[in-house]
């Protein structure tokens, strides 16, 4: 097995930032608002490393589709310890309509590429909450997969995976090379330390196209409208008993 | 020599002023060569303990005799009802809470709770009160550490709660005027959406008011870089204590017209009038903001450090702050946050605000690499989402928190000359021995600010002997300020003279008998007892 682990970033809007929709409806606002890399994402980095450190696999590469800003976050996660990073240029148009169906198809190319052991994702992201690459990824490589892994083990050739399901925890093993999805509560990803962060401006992030992939970015949905969730009415406050009582007459209520 | 003699002549007036029956004998206490304190010490007065006022009278921290002030009789509250509809509140349920202080170290007995929502209405219940010779105690968050903003005895509560509006905004000067009830955090997030900042950030802000924040010169994390309220401040309007309105609420950069009375009304503690507008000079949001966490060997090198990010960061740095490894142990043990970093003696958090982010991230590059390879830091990580800023920020934002929990603390705000910041926590460590459950220093260390915290199981009067007036005297040796942020309240107002001449003191007194010459305003507190 090559020990190589391909970890996927998204670049997503800070999840402590305060979304508002653009006066169009047409998405989200997106310009000057603070990124940063997914939360499941930082999960996904951290157990690769993790792995590295364990000396159970020899490499971790982390990839993000964007424009130049995805840069940045793949920066973040050799910072953390990956090795190196694969930038996939999407920019224009073709990133406002990038959703799961071509990353997948990007990750499966980059897999076969690479020679992956192992393809690491969060399990969704969180500003389209899709919970979709992850399954398709396997899908187009016809490999194993283990989501919502909230703990993973490697035994030879074979992955043990505890997934987070609604009746409890499922454990499976699978073999390798495999598709795994992290979940909340594999692990808490490290801060990156000073050394590693100085470390990983010498990391090298390789550029490449999509065509290059020969993958084809048309989409084949349309967003139609973006809104706001409606906003919360303000209560009313009564004085006495009786007012209530009214009130909830008055409306209907009894 | 004579700098030692002028400070033991300082620190006998303020012993003297603290019991003026104990009799002091005056022995050089053996103390470390670099601390050039000379210690005073008499077993009478600190014998006694400083928590409520049920407790022996002898302690200077403890309540004085109720002052010959009137009671609340029906009559009052049926004017007070008429002029406040619904918001006079006497149910003892909803004023209990307003009677205790946030670290639940001082309760009083008031039975009165009033809501203004003006300023009209502010008037009209100080100018009832002036004549009825009612003490007022008036509140805003609550969230003072000295026991300021609740009543002593049956004082009626003034709070500024309803009065809470955004009066005007000008995007242009960044000056903001708001009612004194707004609380801070609302207040950010008002500006934060057009593009500017409260010059001013506490741990508190999500309870303090402006209004309290401006009769407290409260500090916080920001001070290093927008400096004081003193300065940001550009107007108040403030009710005096016989009811007349004072409209000072310029909102102008310069003015140079006269005496500048809101001056006297920033940091008065709601004792020479209650303060009921502000208007402020808000500056810019950055936008670029870094956070990073570093960990450092020494103290020394903790400073050189700092010396390093003026030189390196100077611009753009808009905070400087300092923890030890013992509130790194309590943060891990009763809030559960994990270290960012290894773990080092002493840990930094440093903000940078700037408006270039790329210029931002090579200056701090820079710094860092600097700061790295001369060894100065062991270890460090940095933030620049905002997710990650707010988690670093809360390993200091929260010691406060997370001492709480660790038992009854006893607090000390000090300032002192920045080198020796840390020998007064390594001195306390020393002299206390293992009377004390826990000891640690944290604050901002870029304003010369240590918050020094002192824990044990339950109030414990022989460990609290042994700190005070240790802590005092050894401030006082440094020409320091014994109450560098949280102000005086109740529980400091006796130690002023640790940190100010009885000339200056006296002067004080004469102001406040000129502005309120019944004393009605928050009694009790900020003014030493021997001044009456």
């Amino acid at each position: 097995m090559s020990g190589r682990v391909l970890v996927g970033v998204k670049r997503v809007i800070d999840y402590a930032v305060k979304i508002r929709v653009k006066p169009d409806n047409s998405g989200v606002v997106t310009d000057g608002v603070k990124h940063s890399m997914n939360p499941f994402c930082e999960i996904a980095v951290e157990e690769a490393v993790k792995l590295k450190e364990k000396k159970l696999i020899k490499e971790v590469v982390a990839v993000s589709c964007g424009p130049q800003q995805s840069q940045e976050t793949i920066r973040t996660a050799l910072a953390m310890g990956a090795d190196r990073g694969i930038h996939v240029e999407v920019a224009g148009k073709d990133y406002e309509t990038l959703g799961p169906l071509q990353v997948s198809k990007i990750m499966a190319a980059l897999a076969k590429k690479e020679e992956a052991q192992l393809v690491i994702l969060g399990k969704q992201a969180i500003d389209d909450d899709c919970n979709q690459t992850g399954q398709m990824t396997a899908a187009l490589l016809d490999w194993p997969q283990g989501t919502f892994a909230s703990e993973v083990s490697l035994d030879g050739d074979k992955v043990k995976v505890v997934r987070e399901i609604d009746g409890g925890l499922e454990t499976i093993k699978i073999s390798t090379p495999a598709v795994l999805t992290a979940d909340l509560r594999l692990n808490t990803p490290r801060y990156a330390t000073l050394p590693n962060i100085m470390k990983a401006k010498k990391k090298k992030i390789a550029n490449v196209k999509p065509a290059d992939l020969g993958v084809d970015l048309t989409s084949r949905l349309e967003v139609l409208r973006v809104d706001e969730p409606p906003q919360r009415q303000a209560g009313v406050k009564v004085e006495t008993v009786e007012d209530l009582v009214g009130k909830l007459k008055e409306t209907g209520r009894i | 020599m004579a700098g030692i003699f002028q400070r033991t002549v300082r620190l006998r007036a303020a012993l003297r002023h603290l019991c003026p029956h104990s009799t002091l004998t005056c022995a050089a206490r053996p103390s470390p060569a670099d601390s050039p304190f000379l210690a005073c010490g008499s077993g009478q007065f600190v014998a006694s303990t400083r928590k409520l006022h049920a407790e022996p009278k002898s302690s200077p921290a403890a309540a004085p005799e109720r002052l010959p002030f009137s009671r609340v009789t029906e009559e009052d509250l049926a004017y007070f009802r008429k002029i406040l509809p619904g918001r006079t509140i006497t149910d003892p349920d909803l004023v209990e809470s307003s009677n205790v202080d946030w670290l639940r170290t001082v309760k009083g007995s008031s039975e009165v709770l009033l809501r203004p929502q003006t300023t009209e209405e502010v008037s009209q219940i100080l100018r009832y009160c002036n004549s009825r010779n009612l003490a007022v105690n008036p509140q805003g968050g609550n969230t003072g550490l000295v026991g300021g903003s609740v009543p002593v005895y049956d004082e009626i509560i003034l709070s500024t709660s309803l009065m809470n509006n955004i009066l005007t905004f000008d995007n242009i000067s960044g000056i903001l005027t708001c009612q004194a009830g707004c609380v801070l955090e609302n207040l950010s997030l008002y500006l934060e959406e057009r593009d500017f900042i409260m010059p001013l950030d506490l741990g508190a802000k999500g309870s303090c008011q402006i209004g309290g924040n401006v009769a407290t010169n409260a500090g916080g994390l920001r001070l290093l870089r927008y400096g004081s309220l003193h300065g940001t401040v550009l107007g108040l309007e403030v009710v005096l204590a016989d009811g007349r309105v004072l409209d000072c609420l310029a909102t102008l950069r310069k003015d140079n017209t006269g005496y500048d009375l809101k001056q006297l009304f920033i940091g008065s503690e709601g004792t020479l009038g209650v303060i009921t507008a502000v208007s402020i000079l808000c500056p810019r949001k950055p936008k670029s903001v870094n956070v990073v966490f570093l960990g450092c060997e020494t103290f020394e090198q903790l400073l050189k450090t700092f010396q390093l990010c003026r030189g390196m960061l100077g611009e753009i740095l808009s905070a400087f702050e300092f923890l030890d490894s013992e509130c790194m142990r309590l943060l891990n043990t009763h809030l559960k946050l994990p270290n960012p970093i290894s773990d080092c003696p002493f840990y930094i958090v440093i903000e940078t605000s700037g408006s270039d982010p790329e210029h931002d991230s090579q200056k701090l590059h820079n710094f860092l690499e600097e700061a790295m390879t001369s060894t100065l830091v062991t270890d460090g990580t940095v933030a620049t989402e905002e997710s990650k800023i707010k988690a670093l920020w809360s390993m200091r934002e929260r010691v406060t928190e997370a001492l709480t929990h660790d038992g009854f603390t006893y607090k000390y705000d000090i300032s002192l000359p920045v080198e020796r910041i840390y020998q007064l926590v390594t001195d306390m460590r020393q002299h206390l021995g293992d009377r004390a459950k826990s000891v640690v220093g944290y604050g901002h260390v870029g304003d010369g600010n240590l918050h020094l915290n002192i824990t044990s199981p339950a109030k414990d009067p022989a460990l609290l002997a042994a700190i005070e007036p240790f802590v005092y005297e050894w401030t006082a040796g440094c020409q320091g300020s014994i109450s560098a942020e949280h102000g005086l309240g109740l529980k400091k107002r006796n130690y002023i003279y640790y940190s100010k001449p009885s000339q200056a003191v006296a002067l004080m007194g004469n102001i406040k008998a000129m502005l309120d010459p019944k004393g009605i305003l928050n009694p009790y507190k900020t003014l030493p007892d021997n001044l009456k």
